[in-house]
């Protein structure tokens, strides 16, 4: 090993211990934002030590891009607003997978005759992979950004179709693998990788979009760790085992706060909508809606209120009000506690940056686990557009789609206050006997302009 | 050819990864997520010896753009992560049982 090799070796090895302490220090908030600047400087190292590598002879294509990187990657740095947050995620794993498989594509066409059958396999993983991510993400960056419907897209047969596929893909990269010279295999596995992104995203629905968005995380990394193992990068290896292994767990935890199971996540068969329980029963029952002035009057006088935001409440970009009343309610003396279900919201953690960047402190969101055993003290259930995270059916109705899911006891509180557009079931179109419940009391209207109202009331109260 | 080294590698990094990431609280997902990204924008070390190897045409213009699409995760996986860092804030006047809190959680990790 040369004396430039070694250094650069050396300037690897030093980003990825930055990279690794930078994830350590991502387990407290109050260390993180060091700890992922010094990941920052990896980054740094890792590039200018790359500039030293004997088979970069020029350096006007790398300028050029890198300028143009950092134009385009600056304002989605800066400017995107917080609420549009799950779909700049997911838009960044498609240009992670892309860099991937272009990487994965030029190295195939330069050593195509005498590849070893090694190297082909972490070729072959990383464009599969690779190609699949680019058009999955963006599909998911297009359901999130709406211009693709949110609504899951299924037709009799999917899952056979979807599974064909995908077994033929794996067919290719395995001849791939003895003959690896054959480039049209190569390239139709690319092509057919590419559909089947569009196709596994395309059944899947917006509520589900945590899982999605974690499992294509996933996916880039592993397809990143593929070009390291293809290119003999250590330092890609490990990060890519990072970001997979990151993807990987995520997409666990957000399938377990959906009691979907693991292999329905594996195959991505998770999209099937579950079938539309007909709420014939709930005719019966009724409704009982509040005003504004009761409402408010019920919560200035609390003592403990527990405010359960949804997705709701980022589509109304309604978080900056509440902060707004739950200051209110606390120079009124109300203590105001965050109760966050793990899936609220269409990415993980969403509902905690949104809450986080109209400055609620982050010691007043609580977790499902720590949440749980308060509500029958709380006084007031504040519901902000959340549905089926707060369904009792998931706890006592077993023929309910979402039995078995845990969800957050909202229902035993001493009162319940659901903020909701109409009484139209939720996002599964599974009906929710919260609402009927005799201690809920529904109050109507767009989430930001109710609560409006509320902060206009308790103001006068 | 691979080595059996490079398999070391990526199992035990991956293992390392789980281990980290188990710890992360779900406060921090999102950025997690972000940080993840921004950090596995590392391909851009293959892209950048792609586009400056000058192999053929082809191939410079596919490191072109693997170089750009690597850059923009790094450039906009760094500074968001750190926007969102950014805003996550203890209450002033809560901080010590908050602080003891955090302290306890962590003895227990260990």
């Amino acid at each position: 090993m040369s004396a430039r090799e070694l250094l650069i070796e050396a300037i690897y090895l030093a980003s990825s211990v930055l990279f690794i302490l930078g994830l350590k220090s991502l387990t407290h908030p109050d260390k993180a934002r060091l700890g992922m600047q010094q990941a920052a400087l990896g980054m740094v190292l890792a590039i200018v030590g790359t500039m030293f590598h004997h088979e970069i002879i020029r350096f006007d294509f790398i300028a050029v891009a890198l300028i143009l990187g950092t134009v385009i990657g600056y304002p989605l740095g800066m400017f995107v607003p917080m609420t549009a947050m799950p779909q700049r995620i997911a838009i960044s794993h498609m240009f992670g997978a892309l860099a991937a498989t272009l990487v994965g594509i030029a190295e195939y066409r330069i050593n195509q005759h005498g590849l070893p059958r090694s190297t082909m396999a972490a070729l072959g993983f990383e464009v599969l992979f690779g190609a699949l991510t680019v058009t999955g993400s963006f599909m998911a960056f297009g359901k999130l950004q709406e211009f693709i419907t949110g609504r899951p897209v299924t037709y009799r047969g999917q899952n056979t179709v979807n599974i064909t596929l995908f077994g033929v893909a794996i067919a290719m990269f395995l001849y791939l693998i003895f003959r690896p010279e054959t480039s049209i295999v190569f390239y139709a596995m690319i092509g057919l990788a590419l559909m089947l992104g569009v196709f596994m995203v395309l059944p899947i629905g917006g509520a589900d979009m945590p899982v999605v968005v974690s499992l294509l995380n996933s996916y880039a990394g592993l397809a990143s760790s593929a070009t390291g193992f293809a290119i003999q990068n250590n330092v890609l290896i490990i990060c890519g085992a990072l970001d997979g292994a990151s993807g990987f767990l995520l997409s666990i935890l957000m399938s377990k706060a959906m009691n979907r199971s693991f292999g329905n996540v594996l195959f991505g068969a998770f999209g099937s909508p579950p079938a539309l329980v007909p709420g014939a029963e709930a005719r019966d029952l009724t409704v009982r809606s509040v005003t504004p002035e009761d409402a408010a009057i019920r919560m200035a006088y609390a003592g403990e209120v527990i405010v359960v935001p949804g997705y709701g409440m980022a589509v109304a970009q309604a978080q900056h009000v509440v902060r707004e009343l739950a200051d209110l309610l606390e120079k009124r003396g109300v203590t105001v506690k965050y109760a966050i279900h793990p899936v609220a919201g269409r990415m993980p953690g969403h509902m905690n940056v949104l809450l986080a960047e109209a400055n609620v402190p982050y010691d007043r969101l609580y977790d499902m686990e720590e949440i749980n055993s308060e509500f029958p003290q709380a006084d007031v259930a504040l519901v902000i557009g959340a549905n089926d995270v707060v369904n009792p059916a998931a706890r006592s109705d077993p023929s309910s789609p979402i039995f078995g899911m845990p969800i957050l006891d909202v229902d035993k509180a001493k009162g319940v206050i659901v903020l909701k557009r109409s009484m139209n079931p939720g996002f599964a179109g599974i009906e929710n006997h919260l609402f009927y419940a005799p201690n809920t009391s529904m109050l109507f209207g767009d989430a930001k302009s109710s609560l409006t109202r509320l902060v206009t009331e308790v103001k006068a109260v | 050819m691979i080595s059996i080294i490079e398999l070391y590698v990526f199992v035990l990094a991956a293992f390392v990864g789980y281990q980290v990431i188990t710890r992360v609280p779900p406060l921090l997902h999102t950025p997690l997520m972000s940080a993840t990204n921004a950090i596995s924008a590392i391909s851009l070390v293959g892209s950048l010896v792609l586009a400056g190897a000058n192999h053929d045409t082809v191939s410079n213009w596919l490191g072109f753009v693997a170089v750009t699409a690597a850059s923009i995760n790094v450039v906009g996986g760094f500074l968001i992560t750190d926007r969102m860092l950014k805003m996550f804030k203890r209450e002033p006047k809560q901080a010590a049982p908050a602080l003891e809190k955090g302290k306890e959680k962590g003895g227990a990790a260990r």
